[in-house]
């Protein structure tokens, strides 16, 4: 799976070295950036809520029997901010997102869409790669920031409706805030955008080099969503290790 | 851009040695050729001969592994040619951009390369459009057009373009007898009123001897014959004859 890494390094670095092209695009960018949108927001406030919701059942009980109550809320609140929140939105969006960019472009490449692109003189990066990579880039950091919200709030919620756990409203966001900082926020913010990065270069490079009729895209499919999910994974643990100092 | 030429009128295209194999199986097996400027060129080859290949070298879309291309001399997508010479192909299959309208996908070109304002750019749309006979459907999509019409669009797609060069691969291969004629019409007074060179694949008997200045039949890779319409219907190899001449019994 890695042999295309080389590629796909170059394909981030003309991406980057397109940036400047952003602001003649920018109807392109809006247009994407309104459909992650639209097709993800509801998704990733169902899921966040459940996912600050089970971990506060998780963890609530256990920490409450111990006598380490007055911890629940900043364990909730860590977890979905550093890793939870950040790592299953991404994967979310690049089931969701990434899939389409590389069944789009895929599409786009069998049928020859890219190739008259080309004998028109319009590249491809600045004309399909370029707004999809600004678009998301933008777009995850500001979902993720969302999910953060509404997975605390799914937490406190558990914690105030649980028997078990029974910590009031006030207590388990005034734990919180103890615990959690801006800077352990903006980390997990940091985090998605780099994964935003990752699923944008790795769907938009399974697209172009698509081959094979409609059987080659729906591979192509396949692999940009598992290639994205096995290295924002990966890359989480990096970014983590060095994030932590 | 890079997009505005500084050269009005057709480029000469050179051909030497041009060779290309896929998977070890050779699809263009040595082609020498000239074609001058302004002159229409009709490429002629049973169906697998390596045509559609050919032209997407031409344009650049295929590296040869030998051989070379020269456009007005220089070789084909070098940054000279890219910045002085507009080239345009209408694809075999018309290759419209699915999402676009009809009308985007027309003006595309000037709209990408910001080349005229959107007024204007949507009055060109109109009118060339109006040449392919399709007026009014601009704002319909690809998906909702018969075959023949993808092809004209992809042919006005191409006229946008006022192009240097212009390739065409197998432009009536969809159409009725009557939209050819209008086709080959326009393949010939684009020629005279902006003196490009064209280049015609195409099966098509009618529209290869209509409107070809010279035609070229090539099989399996190579050139049979090169010579104008007469020299060709007049050339005893079997091969060519045979192409030329073959038509259906009833059965
Ligand atoms: N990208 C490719 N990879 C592998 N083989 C190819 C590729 N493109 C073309 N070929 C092969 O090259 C040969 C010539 O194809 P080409 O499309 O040029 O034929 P053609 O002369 O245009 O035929 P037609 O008149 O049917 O369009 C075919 O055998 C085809 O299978
Ligand atoms: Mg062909």
């Amino acid at each position: 799976m890695f042999q295309n890494v080389g590629e796909m390094v170059i394909l981030f670095w003309s991406t980057l070295l397109a940036l400047p092209a952003t602001w003649r695009q920018r109807q392109k960018v809006s247009d994407q950036f309104f459909e992650i949108g639209n097709a993800s927001l509801l998704m990733v406030c169902i899921l966040s809520f459940f996912i600050g919701g089970v971990i506060a059942l998780q963890t609530g009980p256990l920490l409450v029997e111990r006598g380490l109550g007055s911890y629940v809320g900043g364990v909730v609140g860590f977890s979905i901010c550093k890793e939870l929140a950040p790592v299953m939105m991404s994967i979310l969006i690049a089931g969701r997102i990434g899939s389409a960019m590389a069944a789009e472009i895929g599409s786009m490449r069998v049928y020859q869409e890219i190739d008259a692109l080309r004998t028109m003189n319009i590249s491809p990066i600045h004309y399909l790669v370029l707004p999809r990579l600004v678009a998301i880039a933008l777009a995850l950091p500001l979902l993720v920031t969302f999910a953060i919200l509404v997975g605390w709030l799914g937490g406190a919620l558990v914690c105030v409706a649980n028997d078990h756990i029974a910590i009031s409203f006030a207590a388990f966001f005034s734990a919180l805030r103890d615990t959690v900082n801006v800077q352990d926020v903006a980390n997990g913010v940091f985090k998605s955008f780099a994964f935003a990065l990752i699923i944008a270069t790795v769907s938009c490079h399974q697209g172009l080099i698509t081959r094979g009729g409609p059987r080659g895209i729906g591979r192509s499919v396949t692999k940009a969503v598992v290639n994205s999910i096995v290295l924002i994974v990966f890359s989480d643990y990096l970014l983590t290790r060095i994030l932590l100092k | 851009m890079t997009s505005t030429p500084s050269h009005p009128g057709g480029v000469s295209v050179r051909v030497r040695g041009l060779r290309k194999a896929f998977a070890g199986q050779e699809v263009l097996a040595g082609l020498d050729f000239d074609v001058q400027p302004g002159e229409i060129f009709v490429i002629m080859g049973p169906s697998g001969s390596g045509k559609t290949v050919l032209l997407k070298h031409l344009i650049g879309l295929e590296e040869p592994d030998a051989g070379e291309i020269l456009i007005a001399g220089k070789p084909v997508r070098s940054p000279e040619v890219m910045s002085q010479y507009r080239m345009a192909m209408v694809f075999q299959s018309g290759a419209l951009l699915n999402s676009l309208t009809v009308g985007e996908n027309v003006g595309l070109y000037l709209a990408e390369h910001r080349l005229k304002s959107p007024e204007e750019i949507a009055r060109i749309v109109t009118e060339k459009l109006e040449v392919v006979g399709l007026k009014g459907t601009e704002e319909r999509m690809p998906s909702d057009l018969s075959g023949g019409m993808k092809k004209r669009v992809a042919i006005a797609r191409a006229l946008v373009i006022e192009p240097q060069l212009i390739l065409y691969d197998e432009p009536t291969s969809e159409l009725d007898p009557l939209s050819s004629v209008v086709i080959a019409e326009e393949i010939v007074n684009l020629k005279q009123r902006i003196q490009v060179t064209s280049l015609v694949v195409s099966h098509d008997r009618d529209l290869a001897f209509g409107v070809a200045d010279r035609i070229a039949v090539i099989n399996k890779g190579r050139i049979l014959t090169i010579g104008t319409p007469d020299e060709v219907r007049r050339n005893p190899d079997p091969l060519v004859e045979q192409f030329l001449h073959a038509s259906f019994k009833r059965l």
